[in-house]
């Protein structure tokens, strides 16, 4: 069984369709890149995987329980990294990371074990006890990505996890992807082609709302004369436009 | 299904302290408590003092104090209620909440207490006045310890509106404005004035829905079973609109 099964999702605003029937799913120790252009829905997918948004018909299935009709369950085996990375500014890292925690009903003193755990991982126990508003935005990307982790869920959906982040935060966090794809499903969007080529085992592509392709790295790339996964991009997503 | 309501409840309940928690440190560490409880005390002790003429009644008992409470309330509530949901929306945290693994109304229940939490603290504040009371004579104390109660339920009440507003404009500002307006029908409905205007079988049936109208009988010393089941129902009521407008939001 997938860890992550996406079937037929589709979602308009003001009758203006944004996704379109996507389907796709990502394995236990499968890490897909989500890729496309701004606008090309991407976001809107994650947040109905994620029970955020309410597709308009279709569904998505986390560990096999659907996020429609068992939402509370299938969101137990979700750690999601929404786009911006929402977080509480007033409180401290610590704070933060104990409330997700807590939520999660993590026991005293499992919570205390798994802030250390995914503090050591994300690279911030030196920013611990800081406000999260005092922090630069790479470290907040990370406390996010700390507080997506900290339930050490099987499922992961990262929007766009590196952005903002400066070359030697985006290597430790590749490293820390690279990682826990060993064990888990993870799903990334991000328009970084180079973080799919050293992270990703297949490449799900949308444009205007459809999927396009859902192939490895290296098919997409070989997809162009030049064998370059930029080069694929362009031309699939311009296709698109000009069809 | 009833097994999956109580399977539920437990993660439900992590959720309601979690939050709970969450919302009691954003209140408490921030001037944001402190400065609703200091205004709403000096503002209290003025309308009690200076216009109840507490002093002057030569009564050893908390009517002209009681009498303010709905009109203090119904401005002062919605102050430190308005940011409760309108906030989350602002700032992109509604994403993070709605993911969590947590149903809507345990998320609604949990701000809705944390903000409870500090109306009840504001009100346990004005227990020196009970005090000068019983120094200055010998009032009916469960009169005033049911007035105490029937309060704190009122204050909830209000609560429970600014929370749906806040809930439903998204915004701090409009949801001050709205839970105001609404609260002030649910407390107009039971003056006279209108009452008069509007002959006695409707102005009945108004009062019946007003805020003002169930705490007056605890104000006489006497419990209405009727008045504390309008309060509960009309906190659950405001409490169930704000889960439903919530979930509203997950529909884009």
């Amino acid at each position: 069984m997938d860890a992550l099964t996406v079937a037929e999702l589709s979602k308009s605003f003001h009758q203006r369709p944004a996704v379109r029937g996507a389907s796709f799913s990502v394995a236990k120790g499968e890490t897909v890149a989500f890729l496309g252009p701004n606008g090309a829905g991407k976001s809107t997918t994650m947040r109905m995987i994620a029970g955020f948004l309410e597709p308009d018909s279709g569904n998505a299935f986390i560990n096999g329980a659907s996020i429609l009709s068992h939402r509370t369950l299938a969101q137990t085996s979700l750690g999601y990294l929404a786009e911006g990375a929402p977080l509480y500014l007033d409180l401290s890292v610590k704070a933060f990371l104990a409330f997700l925690a807590r939520t999660h009903g993590l026991s005293r003193a499992t919570t205390k074990d798994a802030i250390a755990r995914v503090a050591e991982d994300a690279g911030i126990t030196n920013v611990m006890s800081n406000p999260i508003e005092t922090l630069s935005k790479g470290y907040r990307r990370r406390v996010a990505l700390a507080g997506a982790i900290v339930h050490d869920p099987p499922v992961l959906i990262l929007d766009e996890p590196t952005d903002g982040l400066d070359p030697n935060q985006k290597i430790l966090m590749r490293a820390l992807i690279k990682r826990m794809a060993q064990t888990k499903a993870i799903l990334i969007s991000t328009h970084q082609l180079d973080e799919v080529e050293a992270m990703c085992s297949r490449v799900v592509l949308i444009d205007r709302g459809a999927i396009i392709t859902d192939t490895t790295p290296a098919g997409l790339a070989a997809s162009t004369p030049s064998g370059r996964l930029d080069d694929a991009f362009h031309a699939l997503t311009r296709a698109e436009k000009a069809a | 299904m009833i097994a999956d309501l109580f399977s539920d409840a437990k993660p439900a309940l992590n959720t309601v302290r979690a939050i709970y928690l969450r919302e009691l440190a954003a209140y408490f560490l921030t001037p944001l408590a402190y400065v609703f409880m200091t205004i709403f005390l000096i503002a209290l002790g003025a309308f009690t003092f200076e216009i109840g003429r507490f002093f002057e009644t030569n009564q050893a008992d908390l009517s002209p104090f009681f009498l303010f409470h709905p009109w203090l309330y119904l401005v002062f509530l919605p102050a430190i209620a308005m940011r409760l949901w309108a906030d989350e929306a602002r700032g992109g945290t509604l994403e993070l909440l709605l993911t969590l693994p947590a149903p809507t109304w345990s998320l609604v229940l949990g701000k809705f207490l944390a903000a409870w939490t500090v109306a009840g603290a504001a009100l346990l504040l004005t227990l020196p006045m009970w005090i000068s009371v019983n120094w200055l004579g010998a009032p009916d104390n469960a009169a005033i310890a049911l007035g105490y109660l029937m309060s704190f339920l009122m204050a909830g009440s209000y609560l429970a509106i600014a929370c749906a507003m806040s809930a439903a404009a998204g915004n701090q500002v409009v949801a001050f404005v709205l839970s105001v307006a609404v609260g002030f029908l649910f407390t107009a409905a039971g003056l006279p004035i209108v009452g008069n205007a509007l002959g006695p079988v409707m102005a009945d049936m108004l009062a019946s829905f007003s805020l003002l109208t169930h705490f007056e009988a605890a104000q006489r010393g006497v419990l209405e079973l009727r008045s504390l089941v309008f309060y509960l129902g009309f906190i659950g009521l405001w409490l169930s609109l704000n889960a439903v407008w919530v979930s509203g939001r997950k529909g884009g």
